[in-house]
C-alpha cells in the first residue's frame, strides 16, 4: 500500500458518492420548475403540492451534494498536487468558470427558492429554479470540459514540458466534450425521471394522494423514456469519438486482445475475469464494430496492437486499463441504462389511456427501478475513469506521476478513512431521511394554500410564543424555516 | 501592474470575501448553544443565516478554483503542505452543511432533542474549527513555512501550530464570533437581539486584544509601510464595532466589524506579496511569477472575470436584500417540521 493507491481509492470513493446526488441535482431541478410552472400556469393546487414535495426531496441531496463537491476541488491540491502543477494552465481555467458562472447562481437562487416562497411574486420565485437548473447544467458544462481534456487533451501547446492552454475555446468545444456533455445530462435526467416514477409508484400502489402522483408518475416515466433512449443514442455517439481518441479504452470494454473487423459484442461471458479465455459467451455478431466505427464490418483494434504501439510511442510500460473492471463496468452501465428505458415504456404501457394497473407487481417493478440509473451513472464514471487508466491526461501524464509526493501514507489514509466513514453515515442519514419524505407524501392542499394566503391575522399553531402577542408589528410566521 | 498583480488582487477580493461573509455565518454557528438557549431562539439563529451561508461558501470554492487556475504551484503546494488542517476543515464544512438541512428533520415518533442536539454540535464544532484554522492557515502563509525543491512543503503538522499561527487562528474565531453576534443584533428582534447585543459587547474586550496582539506581531515582523495603515484600520475599525453595537447602532457596527475582517485579511495579503507563499529559504518562495499560470491563462480568466463578477455581486446583493427582514421568535413557524407517520 502506498500514498498513491491510498489516493486512488479516495478519488474513487469520493467521486462515486458525490455522484450519487449530482445527476439528481440536475435531473430534478427542471422537473421541479417544471411542475412550479404548471402550476402558475393551470392553478390547479396540485401541482404545487407536487412542486413542494419533489422540492423537499431535491433539497435534503442537494445539501450534501453541495458539501461533498468541494472535497472535489479541494482533493486536486491535497491529494493530487503534482498533477495540479502539471496540468493548472489548462484544467484551472474551467473549473473556476464553473465555481463564477454556476456555483453563485445555484447557490443563490436556491436559497431564494427555499425562503422566499413569501417574499417574491410567484412567477420570480419560479425563475429561481429555472436559474438553479441552469446553473446545474452550467456547472455540468465546465466540470465535463475539464474532464474531456483529461481523456483528450486539446488546445494547449507544450511549453517547459508543461500543458499551456493555448486555445480556450477549443477546450470548451472539445470533440469528446460535445459527446459526453449530452450523454451525462441525459443521465441525469434519467435519474430525475425514474425518482419521479419510483416513489410515485410506492404512493400509488397504496392508492395514496392520487390526483398528485399520477401526475408525476407521468412526468416521471416520459423524462425517463425520452432521456434514457437519448442517453443510448449519445453514448453510442460517444463510443465512436471513444474509438478514436482512446481505441484503448474501446477494446478494453470488450476486452477485445486481437484486432479485428466485423467485431461481435460479448453479452456475457464466462471465463477468466479479464475475458482472455473464455468458456462461454452470448456473442451480438457485428455490433462491437458498429459501436466503435458506425459501421458493421469496421475494424476495431485489439489491446495487443494498441499496447505495441503504445510502446513504440510512449516508452516501455503497460498502457492496458484493467481488464475486468473495464469490461464489467461498461456492460453494467448499459444494461442498467437500457433497463431504465424498458421499465419506463412498460409503465407508460400499463398506464395507456388513463389505465390504473391492479397488479401490485407493476408497481413494485417501478419503484425498484429506483436503484437503475445510480447504479449504471456509477459504473458510466468507473468504467470512462478507470478505461483511461494509467493515464491521468490522456498520452501527456500518467495516474503514477500525479500523486503529491509531499503528503505520506499515513495523512493520505486519515484522509481516506475520515471521508470513507463520513460519508457512509451521511448515506443512511440521507437515506432514511429520504425515505421517510418520500413516504410521508406531499403536503395537503389546506397547507399548501395556507402559505398561499395574504398576511392574515396571526394565528399561532404552534406552542406559544410569548411576545408575540405583545409584538406591535404582527407578523407571520415565515412560510418556509428551517 | 501586471496580470499576476490583477490575479493577486482578485484572489485576495476572493478571500476577503469568502472571510466577510462565511465570516459571520461561523460566528452564529459557535453562537448557536450560546444566544439560542431555546429551540425556537435556535431556529431563528439558523435562519438569519438559512437562505445565504451556501453562496457564502461558493466563495471559498471560487477563491480556491482561481488560486489553482492562476497560480497552479501556489495551489499544489498550499494544499497539500496544509494536508491535515484542510482535512479537517473539509470534514467541519461537510458536517455543518448538512446540519442546517437535517437538524429539523428528526423522526416524527420522537421529540427530537438527541438528534438536535447532535446536529448543533455539528455546527458548532464545524464552525469554530474552520473559523480558528483559517487563521492559522493564513498567519502561516504569512509567516512563511518550509518549502524545498520543486516548491514541496517539507514542513510537518507541529511547524503550522506555532504560536504567531495559533494567535492567528485565535484572532480569526475571535473576530468572527464578534462579527456574528453582531449579524445577529442586526437581524433578529426580540430577546436573541438583545442577548446578542450584550454578548457583542461582552466580547469586545477580548477579542480586542487578541487582535491587537495579533496586528502588532504581523507589523513587527512581516509588515511594510502600507500594512500601517491597513493594520490601523483593521484595528480601529474592531473598537468602533464594540462601541456601536454597545450604542444600537447596529448596522454600522456591522459594517465595522465587516471592515475589519476587510482590512485585517488584506493587510495578511498586502504582507505576502509578492509572495504568494513565502519559504524559509527565499529560493524556494512561490511568488506571483513562478507560481503563475501563462499569460493565455490569465487574459481569458481576467475577461471572464470581468464578466461574470458584476452580475454575481448583484444577484447576491438582491438576495441580502430580499432577506433582509428581521426574524424573531414569533416568525418561526409550527413546532418542530412536522411529518406524518407513514402508514
Amino acid at each position: 500500500m502506498d500514498t498513491l493507491s491510498v489516493a486512488r481509492w479516495q478519488f474513487g470513493i469520493v467521486t462515486v458518492y458525490h455522484y450519487l446526488f449530482v445527476p439528481l441535482t440536475i435531473g430534478l431541478a427542471p422537473l421541479v420548475a417544471g411542475l412550479e410552472t404548471a402550476w402558475l400556469r393551470t392553478g390547479k393546487v396540485r401541482y404545487l403540492q407536487a412542486t413542494k414535495f419533489w422540492g423537499k426531496l431535491f433539497l435534503i441531496n442537494f445539501a450534501i451534494g453541495v458539501v461533498t463537491g468541494i472535497v472535489q476541488e479541494f482533493q486536486f491540491g491535497m491529494n493530487w498536487s503534482d498533477y495540479s502543477r502539471f496540468v493548472g494552465d489548462v484544467f484551472g481555467a474551467p473549473l473556476a468558470m464553473e465555481g463564477l458562472l454556476a456555483f453563485f447562481l445555484e447557490s443563490t437562487f436556491l436559497g431564494l427558492w427555499i425562503f422566499g416562497w413569501d417574499r417574491l411574486s410567484p412567477k420570480l420565485h419560479n425563475a429561481c429554479i429555472w436559474l438553479v437548473s441552469l446553473g446545474t447544467l452550467l456547472s455540468a458544462y465546465f466540470i465535463l470540459a475539464a474532464n474531456s481534456w483529461m481523456q483528450h487533451p486539446v488546445g494547449y501547446q507544450i511549453v517547459d514540458g508543461k500543458p499551456q492552454l493555448n486555445d480556450i475555446a477549443a477546450v470548451l468545444t472539445n470533440s469528446t466534450q460535445l459527446v459526453t456533455f449530452p450523454h451525462v445530462i441525459l443521465g441525469a435526467l434519467t435519474t430525475g425521471g425514474v425518482v419521479l416514477v419510483a416513489v410515485s409508484a410506492w404512493q400509488l400502489g397504496r392508492s395514496r394522494h392520487v390526483e398528485v402522483f399520477r401526475p408525476s408518475l407521468k412526468l416521471g416515466l416520459v423524462t425517463t423514456a425520452v432521456a434514457s433512449i437519448g442517453a443510448a443514442i449519445s453514448g453510442d455517439l460517444q463510443a465512436r469519438v471513444m474509438t478514436e481518441q482512446q481505441p484503448m479504452k474501446m477494446a478494453a470494454a470488450e476486452a477485445l486482445y486481437n484486432t479485428r473487423s466485423s467485431a461481435s459484442f460479448s453479452v456475457f461471458t464466462l471465463g477468466n475475469l479479464d475475458g482472455s479465455k473464455e468458456l462461454f459467451s452470448l456473442r451480438i455478431p457485428n455490433l462491437l464494430s458498429f459501436m466503435a466505427t458506425g459501421s458493421p464490418g469496421g475494424t476495431v483494434q485489439g489491446i495487443n496492437d494498441i499496447q505495441a504501439a503504445y510502446r513504440a510511442k510512449y516508452g516501455f510500460a503497460d498502457y492496458a486499463p484493467y481488464v475486468p473492471t473495464t469490461y464489467w463496468s461498461f456492460r453494467l452501465m448499459v444494461g442498467f441504462g437500457l433497463a431504465a428505458t424498458l421499465v419506463a415504456l412498460v409503465g407508460l404501457w400499463a398506464l395507456r389511456g388513463g389505465r390504473t394497473p391492479r397488479s401490485p407487481w407493476v408497481w413494485r417493478v417501478l419503484t425498484a427501478s429506483l436503484v437503475l440509473p445510480f447504479l449504471a451513472n456509477s459504473f458510466g464514471w468507473i468504467f470512462t475513469e478507470l478505461g483511461r487508466q494509467p493515464w491521468s491526461v490522456f498520452g501527456l501524464l500518467t495516474t503514477s506521476s500525479s500523486v503529491s509526493p509531499s503528503v505520506s501514507l499515513a495523512e493520505a489514509l486519515i484522509s481516506l478513512i475520515s471521508f470513507t466513514l463520513l460519508y457512509g453515515v451521511l448515506a443512511v442519514v440521507d437515506l432514511r431521511l429520504m425515505v421517510r419524505y418520500a413516504k410521508a407524501g406531499p403536503p395537503s392542499e389546506e397547507e399548501v394554500r395556507a402559505g398561499l394566503e395574504p398576511p392574515a391575522p396571526p394565528h399561532d399553531p404552534g406552542p406559544p410564543t410569548g411576545p408575540s402577542s405583545t409584538d406591535p408589528e404582527h407578523e407571520r410566521p415565515l412560510v418556509f424555516a428551517y | 501592474m501586471g496580470l499576476v498583480d490583477v490575479w493577486f488582487l482578485l484572489i485576495a477580493v476572493l478571500w476577503i470575501g469568502y472571510f466577510v461573509l462565511e465570516g459571520f455565518d461561523f460566528g452564529v454557528g459557535i453562537l448557536l448553544p450560546v444566544l439560542g438557549r431555546t429551540e425556537r431562539e435556535r431556529r431563528v439563529l439558523i435562519n438569519t443565516i438559512g437562505p445565504v451561508w451556501d453562496g457564502n461558501e461558493v466563495w471559498l470554492i471560487v477563491a480556491g478554483a482561481a488560486i489553482f487556475a492562476a497560480f497552479p504551484e501556489w495551489y499544489a503546494t498550499l494544499f497539500s503542505g496544509f494536508y491535515l488542517p484542510l482535512l479537517a476543515i473539509l470534514l467541519c464544512l461537510i458536517v455543518r452543511g448538512v446540519a442546517f438541512e437535517y437538524r429539523g428533520k428528526h423522526h416524527p415518533d420522537t421529540d427530537g432533542v438527541a438528534w438536535r442536539r447532535g446536529w448543533d454540535a455539528a455546527i458548532v464544532v464545524g464552525s469554530a474549527l474552520p473559523a480558528f484554522l483559517w487563521g492559522v492557515a493564513f498567519a502561516n502563509i504569512v509567516r512563511g513555512v518550509h518549502l524545498g525543491t520543486g516548491f514541496e512543503y517539507t514542513g510537518n503538522l507541529l511547524d503550522l501550530l506555532n504560536p504567531y499561527a495559533l494567535l492567528g487562528g485565535l484572532a480569526t474565531l475571535g473576530l468572527f464570533t464578534l462579527h456574528g453576534a453582531i449579524f445577529v443584533t442586526l437581524k433578529t428582534s426580540g430577546e436573541v437581539r438583545h442577548s446578542a447585543r450584550a454578548l457583542a459587547v461582552r466580547l469586545g474586550g477580548p477579542v480586542v486584544g487578541v487582535a491587537a496582539v495579533f496586528v502588532v506581531w504581523t507589523q513587527t515582523t512581516r509588515g511594510t509601510g502600507l500594512t500601517v495603515l491597513t493594520l490601523t484600520v483593521a484595528a480601529v475599525a474592531l473598537i468602533a464595532a464594540v462601541v456601536l453595537v454597545a450604542r444600537e447602532r447596529e448596522g454600522w457596527a456591522f459594517a465595522a466589524t465587516a471592515l475589519t475582517v476587510v482590512a485585517l485579511v488584506g493587510s495578511l495579503f498586502l504582507a505576502l506579496y509578492p509572495n504568494v507563499m513565502p519559504a524559509e529559504d527565499p529560493q524556494f518562495s512561490l511568488t506571483v511569477h513562478n507560481a503563475s499560470s501563462s499569460h493565455y491563462t490569465l487574459v481569458v480568466m481576467t475577461w471572464v472575470a470581468l464578466a461574470m463578477t458584476p452580475f454575481v455581486v448583484a444577484y447576491q446583493a438582491w438576495s441580502y436584500w430580499v432577506f433582509r427582514r428581521r426574524i424573531g421568535t414569533q416568525h418561526i413557524p409550527g413546532g418542530p417540521v412536522p411529518v406524518a407517520a407513514p402508514r
